[in-house]
């Protein structure tokens, strides 16, 4: 499947500016892999020992992943896959 | 006094004084770092005492060099003492409650509101914005009115009348969003990068959160440059609940009261607990939970500070506890019958979980209890509906005598 992936704009300087990553994946873990294959540098700010940090939110169309199976979570053929700061709010 | 920089709160990198709030290495929230190195604290006391009649006579423990313009100057709310409530609660303790209902726009939100509105003047901004859940609506129309700024306010489109009444009249944006207040919250962190706004819960976030440091501040006052024994505060974000135990800890490290850290106690509607979950469960990150709640300016499913408020309520030896909607009811009406006061949902939550520490007998013998009200009961009135009858009877003597016959004696 090809889903985009939307950087928030303080990570564009690892993505050498780009706001959306083109990327292949059957699920949400195996599309930010590839992201982290292209740019190496958003692996260690995003994830800690191969999970999520605990204030990176991640959506499929907009729906958290924590509702659903977490990285596990099945993307579509031009899914948007949306990762935000979980520390705004309240 | 001076304001240093912006320090991440899990990693500790630094950022200079702008309107980000994330960590760019680990998305950790940007947290505001003083230099108080200079600080004097019987001098401090006596700046403060001569201060004025609001939260700028913190102006040394908030983000600015001198005290900014600020016309609706929020804060120096009643504390008082409710014997009556701890009487009907059974409690040898002394109960105090905050009652910050008696602010501008009728709740600790425009504490909070004040010190952002003058940050994003001081960075620039011609307009401001918030993800709110009612309250914080309300603020934030107020406050940019009266600073003559522009302002968007973001709600979920199904808040309570009385809430989207007290914002539009102030001439605001008032946007609805049709989902519930995470989803609104997710919205205006896109919105924030792509709009030159400040957001005053996003990227002035760090900011805004000092400004809850000022019900802290007031309270130690207003007992006499004493601390509480323990605090019973709401939790929706965990902002208000960390940032008490952070204005407490400031002024005891500067010297400007003695004791220890109070025992925090957490308050979160049953319908909405993510972060009651968490403390029971012995999480450190909150499982984020779709609100289904009369409290609705609680309703945060998704909350940014709840592992600190967890890891400030295990470390004062307090708890979170969550109650349900007939709890909350009751809270209100216990609050209200015993004080005089009339809160919102949120207070209900609060006097609900106060009582709940009673019963448990958590409360010790003698020590000194305050409990935040964060709200106003008129914002709310769809909570007290039914929770009472009223009398009536014709213009006649006649038809009083009959309807309180059995209960009126001369």
């Amino acid at each position: 499947m090809s889903v985009t992936v939307k950087i928030p704009t303080q990570l564009r300087v690892a993505t050498g500016g780009q706001a959306e990553v083109e990327v292949e994946g059957t699920n949400v873990g195996e599309a930010l892999d590839a992201v982290f294959a292209a740019y190496g540098d958003l692996r260690e700010r995003i994830t800690q020992d191969g999970t999520l940090r605990r204030f990176v939110n991640v959506y499929v169309e907009g729906e958290d992943i924590r509702f659903q199976q977490g990285l596990e979570t099945a993307i579509n053929e031009g899914d948007e896959v949306t990762i935000l700061p979980a520390v705004a709010g309240g | 006094m001076s304001v240093e920089n912006l320090k991440c709160k899990e990693c500790g990198a630094e950022y200079e004084l702008g309107a980000s709030y994330f960590c760019e290495q680990c998305f950790g929230p940007l947290e505001v770092r003083y230099d108080h190195s200079a600080l004097d604290a019987a001098e401090a006391k006596r700046r403060i005492q001569a201060g004025s009649r609001g939260i700028w006579r913190y102006a040394d423990f908030l983000p600015f060099s001198g005290r900014p313009g600020d016309p609706l100057e929020p804060g120096l709310t009643p504390l008082l003492r409710a014997d009556r409530l701890a009487e009907r609660l059974g409690t040898g303790a002394e109960i105090w409650i905050k009652n910050d209902a008696a602010n501008p726009t009728h709740s600790f939100k425009d504490r909070v509101v004040a010190v952002a509105v003058a940050k994003a003047q001081e960075l620039g901004f011609s307009t401001v914005a918030c993800a709110s859940t009612g309250n914080l609506a309300n603020a934030v129309a107020a406050h940019a009115a009266a600073a003559g700024l522009e302002s968007y306010v973001f709600v979920p489109a199904n808040l309570e009348e009385q809430k989207l009444l007290a914002t539009g009249v102030y001439g605001t944006n008032l946007v609805g969003v049709r989902g519930n207040y995470d989803d609104v919250n997710r919205l205006c962190t896109q919105l924030a990068e792509t709009h030159p706004w400040a957001f005053v819960n996003v990227n002035l976030r760090p900011y805004y959160a000092e400004g809850s440091k000022t019900l802290a501040f007031e309270t130690v006052e207003q007992l006499g440059w004493e601390l509480p024994d323990r605090v019973v505060s709401p939790i929706a974000s965990g902002s208000l609940f960390t940032k008490l135990g952070r204005g407490f800890q400031e002024w005891l490290d500067l010297g400007l009261v003695e004791g220890e850290q109070p025992t925090f106690n957490g308050a979160q509607a049953a319908g909405c607990s993510p972060v009651a979950t968490a403390f029971a469960e012995g999480w450190d990150v909150c499982k984020p939970q779709r609100p289904d709640t009369i409290a609705k300016s609680l309703a945060i499913g998704d909350p940014a500070d709840g592992p600190y408020a967890i890891e400030h309520a295990r470390k004062t030896g307090g708890g979170i506890d969550a109650v349900t909607d007939p709890e909350i009811r009751d809270g209100i009406k216990l609050l209200a019958e015993t004080t005089g006061i009339f809160t919102e949902t949120a207070g209900g939550v609060t006097i609900g979980v106060l009582r709940k520490l009673a019963e448990r007998g958590e409360l010790n013998e003698g020590e000194r209890v305050v409990a935040y009200i964060t709200g106003e009961g008129l914002k709310t009135l769809d909570a007290t509906r039914d929770t009472f009858s009223m009398h009536e009877i014709d213009p006649t003597l006649d038809s009083f005598d009959a309807e309180f016959a059995q209960e009126v004696h001369v």
